[in-house]
């Protein structure tokens, strides 16, 4: 049994006195004595890689990697609903030989928005709520990493598997562009456009749906606010949209856009990347409006950190 | 391994920590006394996450100040409340936090494996946590403290909603920790039975305050304790009153250890020295009566809980922390006693 010398000595009087004690346990006792105790003296790789270690393991739990079955299956299926629409797309647009494909990179995002929400309410919660749950955040913080580097690295993680759902049926449509001979400039513009919008899509995403779940270590509550969050505030810009449509106030749709996190995309896209708005009417901002919805995203971004800062900072041992 | 100099902890409401001054060396060292006396607060800042109001510390020679993430690094924590996901392996759980530690990949499973095997944790590591009972989920506790090949560990209160069988396991595993690992161990506990048998050193603290610490062999043996037991006789129907009587005659001072579970069969009382067992032994023979047992119970440092030098063993039921936590420390006595 014995697979290399111990380490350290086991003095015999210590044996004895484990075995007096409880000679049941005796002979397993024995068992790890002969394996021995091992030191480490290999290298300690710090605080930088503690950090990378929680973003990697945090962006696989994303999709469920490293965990039960039953975790793995959202997140999947909704990749699977995310990259379904644009394969079909494709192969429209390669059977009847089209010249554009049916919808821009940058309006992907916009038609899938319901699908994107359902994955950050999904996951936002998974990510902290439940470190907060089972107090693990108290361990983290036993290592040699900071309050900072636990946030940077579950924001970075959840913001890049946000960025992996989205950004993986543009690829699809890109690709499948190639396929069908689309013009390679036009494509790679589009396709550069839409990663650049998508990109800003899961900061400011992954953001909001962090600083909902933190708040609370029950997940339920972390889902249900997160989707509340989402489709109250959109349901409700679209629908004073409408209403200022009716009245043909253009100006009024565009600032009203401001008010919930997949217009603001959609405006600041309209405004720089060359997308069409979805707003009613197309009535997108232009110019200098563009410039305080990317003000605006910026600095809500810039917010979700602090605030997450601000509630990592409490949650001591 | 660890010193600290007059170091106070003040919240708004409470001092946690009042002016202490302790020095722990290597080996395993108990910080007992009751709950909120000041122990988890103690290592809250000996990890460097929680500044102190005043007063200075240094763990492995790494002031807490400053050198907060060094000492994170060469220190294991184990806390006391449950921190473990119940839907991934022990396994999967501590790779991931050697890795935290920073260990590579490679070694960080490597640790696990060994780690996993020493605190007694064998088929079942692959199987989520969720389905452990409490003595194998403290174990994983205790793994995850280990992974990382630190040079100390802080336990808080390992064991915590364990039953007898699996405190003494575990009691067991924290003297291996030192023994066999050189890893030195600082373990708070309420109870000081336990602690005595664990420990090398022993720190009290209470209300914040450093109450004493000494060696373990100190405590015990200035309060050395005899818990005798005899028969009855048909001349002595009550034996234990018969043989009491007679020893108060002789001037020794007995105690039936009311409160304890067995009074009224067995007597306490101090021995001076060796002339207290023989004096014992020919009493009963005297009295013709049977003598089941004559022990020593070593467990009556709480004494330590109460003020000043006086060190009458017969108050068993003195300990200043009362409530649940001193009716817990006594049964805890009577059982390691017995």
């Amino acid at each position: 049994m014995a697979v290399e010398q111990p380490r350290t000595q086991v003095s015999a009087q210590a044996q004895t006195q484990a075995q007096a004690q409880d000679p049941a346990r005796a002979g397993e006792q024995t068992r790890i004595h002969n394996i021995g105790y091992r030191n480490y003296d290999g290298p300690r790789l710090g605080r930088a890689y503690a950090r990378r270690s929680l973003y990697s393991q945090s962006l696989r739990g994303a999709y469920g990697l490293g965990r039960s079955v039953k975790s793995k299956v959202l997140p999947m299926l909704l990749f699977v609903v995310m990259c379904v629409p644009a394969l079909i797309m494709v192969a429209v647009a390669v059977a009847t030989k089209a010249k554009d494909l049916p919808v821009d990179y940058t309006r992907y995002a916009i038609i899938m928005q319901a699908v994107i929400g359902l994955y950050v309410a999904s996951q936002g919660p998974q990510s902290v709520s439940r470190d907060l749950r089972f107090k693990t955040v108290p361990l983290y913080f036993s290592r040699p990493i900071e309050t900072a580097d636990y946030v940077r690295a579950k924001y970075a993680a959840l913001a890049s598997a946000l960025f992996i759902i989205t950004a993986a049926p543009l690829l699809v449509l890109y690709v499948g562009a190639l396929l069908a001979k689309l013009d390679f400039s036009d494509q790679t513009k589009g396709f550069a456009q839409g990663l650049l919008s998508v990109a800003l899509l899961s900061l400011l995403f992954a953001g909001i749906g962090l600083v909902i779940s933190a708040v609370t270590p029950r997940r339920g509550f972390g889902i249900a606010a997160v989707i509340a969050v989402l489709t109250i505030s959109y349901g409700a810009v679209s629908t004073v949209q409408a209403i200022a449509y009716d009245q043909s106030s253009n100006d009024a749709i565009a600032w009203l856009g401001l008010f919930s996190p997949i217009t603001l995309i959609d405006g600041v896209q309209t405004a720089f990347l060359g997308a069409s708005s979805a707003f009613p009417g197309g009535a997108g901002p232009s110019g200098a409006e563009g410039v305080v919805y990317l003000l605006v995203v910026l600095g809500l971004v810039a917010g979700c950190y602090g605030l997450l800062m601000r509630r990592y900072r409490k949650v001591g041992l | 391994m660890i010193a600290t100099e007059s170091l106070s902890k003040r919240f708004p409401r409470v001092t946690a920590l009042d002016r202490l001054s302790v020095d722990v060396g290597p080996g395993v060292t108990g910080l007992v006394g009751a709950n909120g006396a000041g122990k988890s607060t103690l290592i809250k800042i000996l990890l460097g996450l929680s500044p102190a109001t005043e007063g200075r510390a240094t763990v492995l020679g790494l002031d807490v100040a400053t050198k907060g993430g060094e000492i994170r690094e060469r220190v294991g924590y184990m806390p006391e409340h449950d921190c473990l996901p119940p839907d991934v392996s022990a396994t999967e759980f501590v790779v991931h936090m050697a890795r935290m530690s920073g260990l590579p990949p490679a070694a960080a499973r490597e640790r696990t494996a060994d780690t996993l095997r020493h605190v007694g944790l064998y088929e079942e590591r692959y199987r989520p946590i969720g389905g452990y009972s409490t003595g194998m989920k403290q174990r994983v506790k205790l793994a995850q403290a280990l992974v990382h090949d630190p040079q100390l560990v802080f336990l808080d209160e390992p064991t915590n909603g364990l039953d007898p069988v699996g405190r003494d396991d575990m009691l067991g595993l924290i003297r291996r920790i030192h023994t066999d690992f050189g890893i030195s161990v600082l373990v708070t506990s309420h109870l000081l039975g336990e602690l005595e048998r664990t420990c090398d050193h022993v720190v009290v603290v209470d209300g914040g305050k450093l109450l004493r610490s000494s060696s373990t062999t100190d405590f015990t043996q200035r309060t050395a304790i005899l818990a005798v037991e005899v028969t009855d006789t048909d001349e002595h129907p009550d034996g234990t009153a018969a043989l009491r009587d007679v020893l108060h005659a002789r001037g020794i001072d007995t105690h039936d250890g009311s409160g304890l579970p067995g009074a009224g069969h067995i007597l306490l009382l101090t021995a001076q020295g060796e002339e207290t067992y023989d004096l014992v032994r020919d009493t009963v023979a005297d009295l013709g009566l049977g003598l089941v047992r004559m022990e020593q119970r070593r467990h009556h440092i709480a004494e330590v809980f109460k003020d000043g030098d006086e060190q009458t063993p017969k108050d068993g039921d003195g300990q200043r922390d009362g409530g649940q936590a001193g009716d817990e420390q006594r049964k805890e006595a009577v059982r390691h006693g017995g």
